[in-house]
């Protein structure tokens, strides 16, 4: 492939990839509105559009038409450049994330991800890290104390729950045995016995699914450890002094980041694209893309029945949580996993 | 597919880790100083990427720039930063700090043009690990030939940690 058609076939994709995410991340936000409210027995939007299907779009609009407010108290550079970063680091995991099977367009041989890189995972994890300075300096910047609160409560919990995070995942790396997402996914083909599929959350990483689910929903600031805005002390956290299109790029990071993690625990945990693959040609392309976006959905709604059924953590209560109870849990699987392992080769 | 405008992206990252490493002892602010440190650190990941070393480059990262320097700018954002702007940046020692640095400065010319392996080393061409391995390089390294090493670092590292939990917590 030369340089040229490189670079068309990556804008091309680059463009697709950031339209799909966009448009999920507002439909995320009216699916969570609609499933929060019948779970408390109410309707959730329902005026704009069919069954308020258009309620993201008018939200959009409402954000852009908002007055743009900066507080004259402000250190304006970093607080105009925080909800930049944490809405850049938030979007450009997607660029490594694979989501189906190799396609042939036009005599093309091409991957369906951005970029094909043999360390993707380290990648996410290196620009999840980063997405921290959006939320601390943004708390800083405010110059305010609820926002400085909030600031200083998110980047200690996301630091401290990057670790079981990270260590969950070594557990998966050891089995799999590489950095590349797409070949952990192709590790993760065929069947135990005929019939249970051979995901790595049936192969011996269940305790690092549930270890990755609770560090992400702490590195999401999603309920129950969502400390970092608790309304009730902190008025809104970090982004108390933000209005809009600025609060919504928060807003935005936040689903992203949500859809990164559900794509990331679909890839590592879930076997990725895999899933019985029947039909004509064409189906044979659109079946993988489509297991994987079911398997992302399905972990989004659990996401959203979660913040429906439990209440918020204290913050003592998070970080002993992590640091007594996960932190330990994730080093006892890693050692388990490597010497079966070991054992096994 | 082969490397592109490799020197543009080498000299576009080494100036970008210069200025900001300056940027670092010249702000005022800490908070700057902080971000430009992990401007430089981010810079310096890049290099590693294009020294064939992925692995370094994403511990880099995660490790300096994600996680040691988040702890940074948590511990600045809770002290006053008013006050450190009104203070001096520069005591009276640099002079001979800059005859210092100009010193070592030469000491690492020398060394590099005049040592015997450095210039070997040079010569030779740059080793073809594959990238995918890199990683497992890296892992057969740490615990084979350095394992020693790698062992005391970790134990140092183990007691600082001791050590640290002893000073803050008055009662354990």
């Amino acid at each position: 492939m030369s340089i040229s058609t490189f670079v068309i076939v990556s804008v091309i994709k680059i463009v697709i990839a950031l339209a799909v995410l966009l448009t999920s991340v507002a439909y995320s936000v009216w699916l969570e509105r609609k499933v929060l409210g019948h779970i408390q027995n109410r309707w959730g939007p329902s005026y704009v559009g069919p069954f308020g299907l258009l309620q993201p779009l008018a939200d959009g609009l409402k954000f852009i038409f908002k007055e743009d407010l900066t507080p004259p108290h402000v250190h304006k550079a970093l607080y105009i450049a925080a909800p930049m970063l944490s809405v850049i680091c938030a979007v450009s995991s997607i660029a490594v994330i694979p989501i189906g099977n190799w396609v042939d367009v036009a005599g093309l041989h091409i991957p369906l991800e951005i970029t094909d890189v043999n360390i993707g995972l380290l990648v996410i994890l290196g620009i999840t890290s980063m997405g921290v300075y959006g939320v601390a300096l943004a708390g800083w910047s405010s110059n305010n104390k609820y926002s400085l609160l909030g600031g200083l409560r998110a980047s200690a919990q996301m630091v401290s729950y990057e670790i079981s995070l990270g260590l969950s995942l070594i557990g998966v790396l050891i089995v799999s045995g590489s950095f590349s997402l797409r070949q952990i996914v192709d590790a993760q083909g065929g069947r135990f016995w005929g019939f249970v599929p051979r995901w790595n959350v049936f192969h011996g990483q269940e305790v690092a699914f549930f270890i990755y689910l609770m560090s992400a929903y702490a590195e999401t600031n999603r309920v129950p450890f969502d400390l970092p805005e608790a309304e009730t002390e902190l008025v809104a956290g970090y982004h108390t002094e933000y209005s809009a299109m600025k609060f919504a790029m928060f807003f935005m990071a936040e689903y992203a980041n949500m859809i990164t993690v559900g794509c990331l625990a679909t890839l590592l945990f879930l076997g990725g694209w895999h899933g019985p693959i029947v039909g004509p040609p064409l189906a044979r392309v659109i079946l993988p893309v489509f297991w994987f976006g079911l398997k992302v959905f399905g972990f989004m709604i659990l996401y959203i029945w979660v913040r429906g059924t439990l209440p918020r953590f204290r913050y003592d209560q998070l970080m002993a949580f992590g640091w007594k109870f996960l932190f330990p849990l994730a080093v006892a699987n890693l050692v388990v996993t490597a010497l079966v392992v070991a054992v096994r080769a | 597919m082969a490397p592109v405008a490799t020197p543009f992206f080498f000299y576009l990252l080494s100036g970008l880790a210069l200025i900001s490493g300056i940027l670092v002892i010249t702000r005022r602010n800490p908070v700057h100083s902080a971000l430009a440190l992990i401007l430089t650190l981010l810079a310096l990941a890049g290099i590693y990427l294009m020294l064939y070393a992925p692995f370094v480059a994403g511990v880099q990262i995660i490790l300096y720039a994600g996680g040691i320097m988040v702890l940074f700018l948590f511990v600045i954002m809770l002290v006053n930063v008013g006050r450190a702007e009104k203070e001096r940046q520069f005591n009276k020692q640099w002079l001979l700090a800059i005859a210092a640095t100009v010193g070592l400065g030469i000491v690492f010319v020398r060394v590099f043009t005049s040592s015997q392996t450095l210039t070997e080393l040079l010569k030779r061409p740059l080793a073809q690990l594959p990238e995918t391995s890199n990683t497992q390089q890296v892992g057969f390294s740490l615990y084979g030939q350095y394992m020693l090493a790698f062992e005391i670092a970790s134990l140092l590292l183990l007691v600082a940690i001791v050590g640290a939990v002893v000073m803050a917590k008055k009662r354990i």
